[in-house]
């Protein structure tokens, strides 16, 4: 989707601010949001791409004034309600449970004995090669060209590498594509390529000199270039 | 906390509270789950393997052959699997530098968890269109002379930057090397100085 989490190119944001010494976590609910997140995926609720799809999905004005672990927070919510683990009834009376009760623990609104967890998969992030055996249709140094479209739902071709004409650096084997797998459609492996882009195409007259963007693109996003 | 998070909104924490509870209660997250999240981030990832293997690269030819054609196997020595990391070398002709603009992804395995700048809408939007700039802003200067190639992490392949090792630090060891090599310099936004800041 077109949306406001496709920052490539875009300007007005003002100087990157660099926290010296920063802390990993800034407040005590982050690693809380960070331990949420990944339970949801090693336990099968979500994958990676309907994680981050979920997280796209965030009202952009929210989006960009959030911090990135309200992102996360709102992503996973959104997820966690979706696959019908959390009932949104049950979720808004928590809310109001401990906004009546700003200091207490999450184990202040349980009654009884924790039930027995499902199966745990730590391996579940970055799990995205598949040895299919798919043969790529491009080599590397052939020149390719990115399509040009505009899809509502997930994808990882940016908005401003589309519509334009590279090279391929080299073939990262066959990963899970996350535009199929973050909509239910399945895991549809193919080759992704490393594809170079000089800035003069990406950027035309605006490009700084003696500039390239390499990006990670699917083979089902390239067409022959010439 | 702190100027960078001047509204840690009470409504957030209830809104994190309320989930936790849920989900403990379903028994997708574990009692334990959040502790284990903070031992991991605070305690276990420093020093970053990263360093250590850029600091290894520089004192060993062979490891660093190594380390630019099959990453996985050279980071097998600080018994690390990790599928996924491609390294890139800075040289007199080359300067590289990592960003992911649809979201942050980051290679956490070798550089623990990203600061809040890389995750943030400055960042990922400049550093793909004007990334001389951005890094001139940081307190980088690239000559004309060198390209300036930016890694943009759209797919789960992660990278990290070999940065040219300083003048000045040809008599160190590896071990000597290791805290000279920061995180920034491993991003791509920053020289390795000769001496610790």
């Amino acid at each position: 989707m077109d949306g406001v989490h496709d920052l490539g190119g875009m300007q007005g944001f003002g100087p990157v601010d660099r926290e010296e010494n920063e802390p990993v976590f800034h407040a005590a609910w982050e690693p809380a949001v960070v331990a949420m997140m990944r339970a949801g995926g090693a336990r099968g609720v979500f994958n990676v791409d309907e994680f981050r799809h979920g997280i796209e999905r965030m009202a952009p004005a929210h989006y960009l004034r959030a911090s990135y672990y309200e992102k996360w927070l709102d992503g996973i919510t959104r997820l966690f309600v979706e696959k019908g683990v959390v009932g949104e009834k049950e979720l808004a009376e928590r809310v109001d449970f401990f906004g009546d009760r700003p200091d207490a623990p999450a184990a202040a609104a349980i009654q009884g004995a924790l039930p027995a967890r499902v199966p745990f998969n730590p391996g579940w992030v970055q799990d995205a090669i598949r040895d299919t055996g798919a043969r790529p249709r491009f080599a590397d140094g052939d020149r390719v060209v990115t399509r040009e479209f505009h899809p509502h739902g997930h994808t990882r071709l940016p908005r401003y590498a589309r519509g334009k004409r590279g090279v391929i650096d080299r073939c990262h084997g066959v990963h899970v594509f996350p535009d199929t797998n973050a909509h239910g459609q399945g895991e549809q492996p193919q080759p992704l390529y490393s594809v170079r882009f000089d800035a003069r195409e990406l950027w035309g007259e605006s490009a700084e000199a003696n500039q390239s963007v390499y990006i990670d693109l699917w083979e089902r996003y390239l067409l022959p270039g010439s | 906390m702190g100027k960078h998070h001047p509204n840690v909104d009470a409504y957030v924490v209830s809104r994190v509270r309320a989930l936790e509870s849920l989900l403990l209660e379903k028994g997708v997250l574990s009692p334990d789950a959040v502790d284990r999240v903070i031992q991991r981030y605070e305690s276990d990832t420093g020093p970053m393997i990263g360093a250590r293997a850029v600091a290894r690269a520089w004192t060993d030819p062979a490891y660093k052959r190594l380390l630019l054609a099959d990453a996985t196997a050279a980071l097998r020595q600080f018994d690390l699997e990790y599928q996924m990391l491609v390294v890139v070398e800075n040289t007199p002709a080359t300067h590289n530098l990592v960003v992911c603009t649809l979201c942050s992804c980051y290679p956490w395995p070798v550089l623990g968890l990203p600061p809040t700048w890389y995750k943030m809408p400055p960042y990922r939007s400049r550093a793909v269109s004007e990334p001389r700039a951005l890094l001139a802003q940081m307190g980088l200067e690239i000559s004309p002379s060198r390209e300036v190639r930016v890694w943009d992490s759209s797919a789960e392949m992660r990278y990290m930057v070999l940065p040219e090792r300083p003048a000045g630090t040809e008599g160190l060891s590896e071990a000597e090397l290791v805290p000279l090599i920061t995180r920034d310099a491993l991003i791509g936004v920053a020289r390795v100085a000769a001496a610790a800041r």
